[in-house]
């Protein structure tokens, strides 16, 4: 009987075979936190060792709040340099020019590596398995101990397979079928479990769309979630990878599954899902001519190159009827931008450039809605109050139909733009 | 963990309860646990007065997935020294169940709330009992009684330790 990817991966590192449901010890490869290492910090010295585990396996990056909104945060970040200094921390992305949202940084810059097993203090660290990692989110508490005894248990997860064949008709894009996925499996469709995508279609898929795919595996509960870590994946780690320690590892043909589902690509529409809820999904006719007051363009699901390039090809030329806020999900992904003249289709359409970071995806600065107020937003999340005010409503949707929605005002059927 | 029976009152919700609404995101530098009570539920329908209202001693009552979203563990912190001395929710999210038995906060496992609870066989204000062993709840307002699920050993020994922190230190310590 064939082993899941779950299974193949955390048998290695568990140093003998294993099954769904059993509890294993591991030490993870790298442990990523944001800038809840400074309380992270304050339960480590609870635990009374002097020295994390392995100061090069542990990755900072600062991206929740940069920079400094509030004396508060100012006060973390400088915690957080102190740990840096103190510790020896081999990488740390401090607020330069270098830095970004943390899960696009650790997959930018080859943390994100086939085989491997990382945990971060953030749950969208599931992003990851767009380059075949087993990564997963854990929570402070958790990450202590882990710096501390490098060791965490993992119960070895069932797992889902979905499989996804065809191609995606025009105006339609990874962040449909997330959205689609979660709306037929909802929030809690795969709780505890390991998401493999199979098929292709994700073969076919770019990267970045994988990335969009995996980040919102936790939308549905999930562990981690998974693409096979094909030569896509091998031509780009390759170069950047932070290890040698990575190994393309994928399931077994004859793998056993939870359950499995299967998507066609032209089956879809462009969709939203509509607040409160993740999974309320919506395909857009039904939403269409919803007024709208601000646009969000960013987060770690939908700010890379590629969807920055799909929404300027709507935007160029034209100009935005409601506030457009635009952050690119790292200051590479901004360079880039400007180099192909991207900045300015966006500036030339009225829409606001900030920096690389989490600020309004969740209503921490830069972009929180006042109440009664509606925004189009390609980020993860809907819940209600999630960019800051309790009172307004989050629509969930691709930059494609962002973009067009931004122009008229109202949510959009990006196929009537294209 | 103490053996004797809980009595306290419910405060119930549905499914769903992510933790933005348990604990919103404006408050996530907060880093002292003990001052995060006051921030519970601000942003839930109807529930915006839990944070005053809540008395030690009484229980959340909720529906499947509980706690799904973020991996803030403000959102346990906040209700563990608000009192409440168990979530009863007919299934959590992975990384908030996690996050509660690393804290050494006892989480149920309960069939059936659900649905229960869109039926109004469970409702705010009732009078419950919970015997936390057993893993039974009894609605001592309307006589509805539960079955919740036994916690397994690993997560057991962690919570009985008083938290992960706890528990390695014990370990450490050889004991």
């Amino acid at each position: 009987m064939g082993k899941t990817f779950a299974e193949k991966v955390l048998g290695k590192a568990a140093g003998e075979p294993v099954s769904a449901g059993q509890v294993v010890i591991v030490e993870p490869h790298f442990c990523m936190s944001h800038d809840n290492a400074a309380p992270i910090w304050g339960t480590f010295e609870k635990i009374g060792v002097k020295k994390v585990w392995k100061p090069d396996h542990l990755v900072f990056i600062l991206d929740h709040a940069i920079p400094a909104p509030t004396d508060k945060h100012a006060e973390n970040h400088m915690k957080i340099r102190q740990v840096v200094k103190e510790q020896g921390i081999r990488y740390f992305y401090d607020v330069t020019s270098k830095g970004g949202v943390c899960h696009q940084i650790m997959c930018e810059e080859g943390f994100a590596l086939p085989g491997l097993i990382v945990v971060g203090s953030d749950s969208h660290t599931c992003t990851y398995g767009a380059f075949g990692t087993f990564s997963t989110g854990i929570g402070r508490s958790e990450m202590a101990a882990t710096w501390a005894t490098g060791q965490i248990w993992f119960r070895v997860p069932e797992s889902m397979k979905i499989t996804v064949t065809g191609k995606f008709k025009k105006g339609v894009s990874a962040k449909d079928l997330i959205l689609k996925i979660a709306g037929d499996i909802k929030a809690d469709g795969a709780d505890y479990m390991s998401i493999e995508f199979h098929g292709p279609a994700i073969e076919e898929m770019s990267l970045s769309e994988r990335m969009t795919l995996c980040n919102m595996g936790i939308e549905v509960g999930a562990k981690n979630a998974v693409c096979p870590p094909d030569q896509k994946v091998l031509d780009f780690i390759k170069p950047i990878a932070k290890t040698d320690q990575w190994e393309a590892i994928w399931a077994d043909d004859d793998a056993v599954y939870a359950k499995e589902l299967h998507y066609d690509l032209g089956d879809l529409v462009p969709a939203v899902a509509k607040p409160h809820t993740v999974d309320n999904y919506a395909p857009i006719d039904e939403v269409k001519g919803t007024p709208i007051h601000q646009a969000f363009l960013g987060s770690c699901t939908n700010a890379r190159i590629e969807d920055l390039r799909l929404a300027a090809g709507i935007l160029k030329g034209k100009e935005v009827a409601v506030r457009t806020i635009v952050l690119p999900a790292s200051w590479t992904v901004y360079r880039q931008a400007l180099e192909e003249g991207l900045i300015e289709v966006f500036l030339d359409a009225g829409c606001v450039i900030v920096n690389p970071g989490c600020g309004p995806c969740m209503g921490n600065h830069e972009g929180i809605l006042a109440p009664g107020e509606t925004c189009i937003s390609t980020a993860n999340r809907n819940f209600k109050g999630r960019m800051g005010n309790k009172d307004s409503f989050i629509y969930l949707a691709s930059p494609m139909t962002v973009a067009a929605s931004a122009l008229k005002g109202e949510i959009s059927d990006p196929r009537e733009v294209l | 963990m103490e053996k004797k029976i809980l009595r306290g009152r419910a405060w119930v919700f549905g499914d769903d309860v992510d933790t933005d609404l348990i604990y919103h995101n404006k408050y996530l530098a907060e880093t002292d646990p003990k001052k995060m009570p006051q921030y519970s539920f601000e942003y839930y329908p109807g529930k915006e007065n839990f944070a005053k209202e809540v008395k030690e001693g009484d229980f959340i009552v909720a529906g499947t997935n509980f706690g799904c979203g973020s991996s803030r563990e403000h959102a346990v912190y906040c209700l563990k020294y608000a009192g409440i001395p168990v979530v009863l929710a007919e299934s959590f999210s992975r990384i908030y169940y996690r996050n509660a038995i690393n804290n050494g906060y006892p989480v149920l496992f309960v069939n059936g709330l659900s649905q229960a609870i869109k039926d109004g066989k469970i409702k705010d204000g009732d009078e419950l009992e919970v015997d936390l062993e057993k893993g039974e709840i009894k609605d001592i307002t309307n006589g509805n009684s539960f079955h919740g699920d036994a916690v397994a050993d690993l997560e057991m020994d962690i919570m009985k330790a008083g938290g992960l922190i706890e528990y390695l230190k014990e370990k450490a310590a050889g004991k």
